[in-house]
């Protein structure tokens, strides 16, 4: 590592970061005319969303560079990405559903695209996991695990322009779950809350990734020792 | 022009296999044909031929499967796949050539699939034709590679559906799409889009999957 992060800053940062914008959703930013306190659930689902689409990049971007360099680390950090990115995934899954259930009065909704890509995007990284418990570690693993890791940033366009395209035949009413207008103070308050919660990715990104390397080391010691 | 001659003698070797061993097509084409006759019995007496043609999809990408899981399977057990990343010629050739021979497997099941779906369930048009020719055009290339990817891990009969179910969503989406929907030529465009940028991706990142 070049910069040296200090990891308990990074968690204080991400933790006061996350109350200030609890603070900012609940008292600062303005009821919505249209869909009142619910919409509240906007300012965590889509800087979710959001999040996760960053650490699937960052997962596709290191799988490169481990393609590139053929840098084992680069493997582990696309991995541990992947993984924080699949938990986001898996959080903006269920607060959309949340949404979805107070404003449509459904659970689930085919016609959200957004949603819809998330799980196809879910299932497909849930399969990178299964890639990648199912062959034995070493060069073999780290190269198919990276080439389908940027499969999935190829997936995640053509998917959603895929979905839109569906709902012409699936669903020809659309839904729009946002207000088609957003005041000054929502924006910034949407921003902030964005702002924390890639402070708190990168921070669970961080510690991860500490302790899949301690875990590393530790193995290599041990054979080592053998 | 190398690249091409390795690329049609690759293809002609799994071709010239499956005419002396003949363990995949016959199993796909009968596997077609008895899925076809399952729907027939799942779809209930009054459903649309809308809900058919959908089902002549999940027939035609399990076919695929089928014919996919196979594909590496004489390059694993005999060792052939060693031999083939040592030969001096690119790797990415040695993709296309399976490609190729999947593509030419994937067209004999379904010409077979689409006369018996015209018989038993509704006509078959132009667009659906146009739509399964494109469709066939990601599935070999997106398969083939994740097929290779599989046949490295432990339970790869398993791991393939996984790996390719996901990626195959949208070439369904554009299917359907092009057979069902009134705007069949946008659904034919995105296919071609969705063939174009994997096929380049397969291409290119096929050489990391075989070596190490």
């Amino acid at each position: 590592m070049r910069i040296r992060y200090s990891l308990p800053a990074l968690a204080s940062a991400a933790l006061v970061l996350l109350t200030t914008a609890i603070a900012l959703i609940a008292y600062v930013a303005p009821e919505d005319a249209d869909q009142g306190l619910s919409q509240k659930i906007f300012y965590f689902h889509v800087p979710i969303a959001l999040t996760a689409y960053v650490m699937f990049g960052w997962g596709a971007w290191k799988a490169l560079v481990h393609l590139w360099r053929r840098d084992p680390a680069a493997d582990l950090e696309s991995y541990v990405a992947i993984h924080q990115g699949v938990i986001f995934g898996a959080l903006t899954l269920v607060t959309g559903s949340i949404w979805a259930k107070v404003s449509w009065g459904v659970w689930w909704a085919w016609s959200s695209n957004q949603l819809v890509l998330f799980l196809v995007l879910f299932l497909f990284y849930a399969a990178y996991f299964m890639l990648r418990f199912s062959i034995e570690p070493g060069p073999r693993r780290a190269n198919s695990s990276a080439v389908y890791a940027i499969f999935g940033v190829a997936l995640i366009p053509v998917s959603f322009l895929a979905i839109r395209l569906a709902n012409d035949f699936i669903h020809p009413t659309v839904f729009t779950s946002r207000g088609p207008q957003m005041s000054g103070l929502m924006f910034f308050t949407f921003c902030f809350s964005w702002a924390a919660l890639l402070t708190l990715a990168a921070c669970l990104y961080q510690v991860e990734l500490a302790g899949k390397r301690l875990d590393a080391r530790l193995r290599e010691l041990r054979e080592l020792l053998a | 022009m190398t690249y091409l001659a390795d690329v049609g003698t690759l293809a002609r070797k799994d071709l010239l296999l499956e005419l002396r061993a003949r363990d995949t097509l016959p199993a796909m084409l009968l596997f077609v044909l008895s899925t076809l006759v399952v729907f027939h019995f799942v779809l209930p007496g009054d459903s649309s031929k809308l809900a058919a043609t959908g089902l002549l999809w999940v027939a035609l990408l399990f076919t695929a499967l089928l014919g996919l899981s196979r594909s590496f399977a004489a390059e694993r057990e005999q060792g052939v796949i060693d031999g083939l990343v040592l030969a001096p010629s690119d790797r990415s050739a040695i993709w296309l050539g399976k490609a190729l021979s999947i593509l030419v497997f994937l067209g004999l099941a379904e010409l077979l699939a689409l006369p018996a779906f015209a018989l038993f369930f509704a006509d078959v048009d132009g667009s659906l034709v146009a739509g399964v020719a494109l469709a066939d055009l990601g599935i070999a290339a997106v398969g083939t590679l994740l097929a290779a990817v599989a046949a490295a891990g432990r339970a790869r009969e398993l791991l393939l559906p996984l790996l390719f179910l996901p990626l195959a969503i949208p070439i369904v989406i554009g299917g359907v799409g092009a057979s069902v929907s009134a705007h069949s030529a946008r659904f034919l465009g995105f296919l071609a889009v969705y063939d174009a940028i994997f096929a380049l991706v397969c291409w290119a990142s096929f050489e990391y999957v075989v070596t190490e």
